[in-house]
């Protein structure tokens, strides 16, 4: 099987350096890049038919294709890796990052030729200072050698890139939003359109992209888009990294032909659940993601199969609902997290979570109505879609709207016992 | 980068060594606000914390607005508008870390500190936050020392990590 990926990332391995990573094929996909012309480098991951990794899977070239070109177009235009790592349970961009910091700046210089961009960012959230320091380092190298700066490999292809480390806040990882945290402003998402490709940092042509969209872009250029085609299962290109977290046996990472089963990632990957926890539920890419069921578990983890089902395949690492744990607790500090780390910006969202988190710790604290649910069903249609600005609330409902549907029985049993029943199943142990 | 240089404004109280780090942070970006945060970050950093006089330095500085620059100051939780410990004990008490015993490492580490979220020890040594996901839910219940990462904890690791860290003063 292959895994281009996580190929050069071992179990405390220290990470390639220049040299290592130069040996292990690295920048041949850069180069080969620099033969052909933009437009062809951008066709190729068209034709690759790579989806964004970032959550939402939009397909990148397309994302990319909207970029002006020519002799019109602006000539600053900007890169940017959203690597704001901070949806809740998900891990996967830290581990390429830490183990493989080359990569990543291959990727983006790769996408910079294909938009002709002349300057890139790596937006870091604050706690990966590991990655932080590992990308400094790689940047200087590849500045030593001629891979970044001036005249990239004779060229005459110009690009410089930044680390640019943030100081915290969820919103940043919205594209938007992270374009306003990088001008050094409050991270308040903007208005689309106009979109950022057309008009995006300090009002350039700018493409935002997630770690593990950029480090897939140079393999595709070197082997080719059917080759990348081939490595998922069914219609699905390329390789995901998928990861559990939970009460299982070994919770981790791993890289997986896209469209492995959720059952394959918790048995064969995880080692199964732990003795005496059963799954419950389980969430396949974060905490936006709807609840799924131990029904589900055979599903391909890819983005139409989840979709269908009525949740998200998101960052695909999937967060585990074990039986010794409480459904509405779940949703709840779901809920707290997101009403925490909404903006502000827009009412539904300022006003509606902190709303959603009161009526569910009045249930947990046994103080809940049967109204009370009726309440919380309307809050999923007040913040969803079409009703605030960003994407962050109608995310934070998708637990919620889930959980009322698959654990209604847990709901009820709050309300009608007056407490919190696995809490006291706790207290009894 | 003339360009910029002529932008930047009287430096208050910023030292040498604060300055070098602004500028070359400057040196990254075509436009001063966007060393705002990264301003905040170097000034705590060496300060401990984001004081007033700091923050008008700052704005000084980048010729922005005091106003302007506290807006993003008090928008990012980790910048500190007010004085935190030598160390700052973060526990992420997100989704996974708290199905996987949060609860009961936070209530560990509030008795061994005796003190309470947002508090900081007598001493001055030690301040307590929660911490949203810190990426590492593979290695759950974790939380962070200043910079550093501590994973698989559970309540006695915790307190046992923490009087690591009371020791290497």
């Amino acid at each position: 099987m292959e895994t281009p990926l996580t190929q050069n990332i071992g179990d405390g391995k220290t990470p390639p350096n220049l040299a290592e990573y130069q040996q292990l094929g690295g920048y041949e996909g850069l180069k080969k890049a620099l033969t052909m012309s933009p437009k062809e480098v951008l066709d190729e991951i068209k034709e690759s038919n790579l989806r964004g990794r970032g959550g939402a899977g939009f397909p990148t070239g397309l994302k990319w294709s909207f970029v002006p070109q020519g002799e019109n177009a602006p000539k600053t235009k900007y890169v940017v890796c959203n690597a704001d790592e901070m949806e809740p349970g998900t891990y996967k961009d830290r581990w390429l990052m830490e183990g493989d910091p080359h990569q990543l700046i291959e990727g983006m210089i790769v996408a910079a030729y294909s938009i002709s961009a002349t300057v890139g960012y790596i937006f870091l959230r604050f706690e990966y200072v590991e990655a932080a320091r590992l990308a400094e380092e790689a940047i200087a190298e590849c500045k030593q050698n001629n891979l970044l700066g001036k005249d990239i490999l004779g060229s005459g292809f110009d690009f410089e890139l930044y680390v640019h480390s943030s100081a915290g806040r969820y919103i940043c990882g919205e594209e938007t939003a992270l374009i306003n945290s990088l001008e050094g402003r409050r991270a308040n998402p903007r208005a689309k359109p106009p979109f950022p490709q057309i008009s995006g940092l300090w009002g350039k042509p700018t493409i935002v992209n997630n770690v593990e969209t950029f480090c897939n872009i140079h393999h595709i250029i070197k082997y080719g888009s059917s080759w990348f085609q081939a490595l998922g299962f069914g219609d699905n290109a390329g390789t995901k990294i998928y990861g559990v977290s939970g009460q299982a046996n070994k919770p981790g990472s791993w890289e997986l032909p896209l469209g492995t089963p959720a059952r394959e990632l918790l048995e064969k990957h995880a080692g199964g659940m732990k003795d005496g926890y059963q799954v419950k539920g389980w969430l396949p890419g974060g905490g936006s993601t709807d609840f799924l069921t131990e029904e589900h578990l055979d599903l391909a983890m890819d983005y139409d199969v989840i979709g269908k089902a009525g949740s998200r395949m998101g960052t695909g690492q999937l967060i585990l609902l074990d039986d010794k744990t409480c459904p509405v607790g779940m949703t709840l500090n779901l809920i707290k997290f997101f009403a925490q780390e909404s903006c502000g910006w827009c009412t539904p969202c300022r006003d509606g979570l902190p709303q959603i988190e009161h009526f569910l710790q009045k249930l947990e604290d046994g103080k809940g109505c049967d109204e009370d649910l009726v309440i919380l069903e309307k809050f999923t249609k007040f913040l969803a879609p079409g009703n605030t600005f960003c994407a962050l609330a109608p995310g934070a409902v998708e637990p919620l709207q889930s959980a009322l549907k698959f654990f209604r029985d847990d709901f009820d049993n709050h309300i009608h016992q007056k407490c919190c029943p696995y809490q006291e199943q706790e207290a009894g142990e | 980068m003339i360009e910029m240089r002529e932008r930047v404004g009287p430096i208050g109280s910023l030292s040498p060594e604060e300055i070098k780090e602004i500028d070359a942070d400057l040196s990254h970006y075509d436009n001063n606000r966007a060393a705002t945060i990264e301003s905040l970050k170097i000034v705590q950093k060496h300060r401990g914390w984001v004081s007033d006089e700091s923050l008008q330095s700052i704005a000084g500085y980048l010729n922005m607005s005091a106003a302007e620059v506290e807006g993003v100051a008090t928008f990012y939780n980790l910048i500190y508008r007010q004085p935190v410990g030598k160390q700052v004990v973060r526990i992420c008490d997100s989704v996974t870390c708290w199905s996987m015993g949060y609860d009961k490492i936070k209530r560990c580490l509030e008795k061994e500190l005796n003190l309470e979220y947002g508090e900081t020890t007598e001493d001055g040594e030690f301040t307590l936050l929660p911490g949203p996901c810190m990426g590492a839910c593979d290695h759950a219940p974790v939380m962070m020392v200043n910079n550093n990462l501590h994973s698989d904890i559970d309540g006695p690791k915790a307190i046992s990590i923490i009087n690591d860290y009371r020791s290497k003063r």
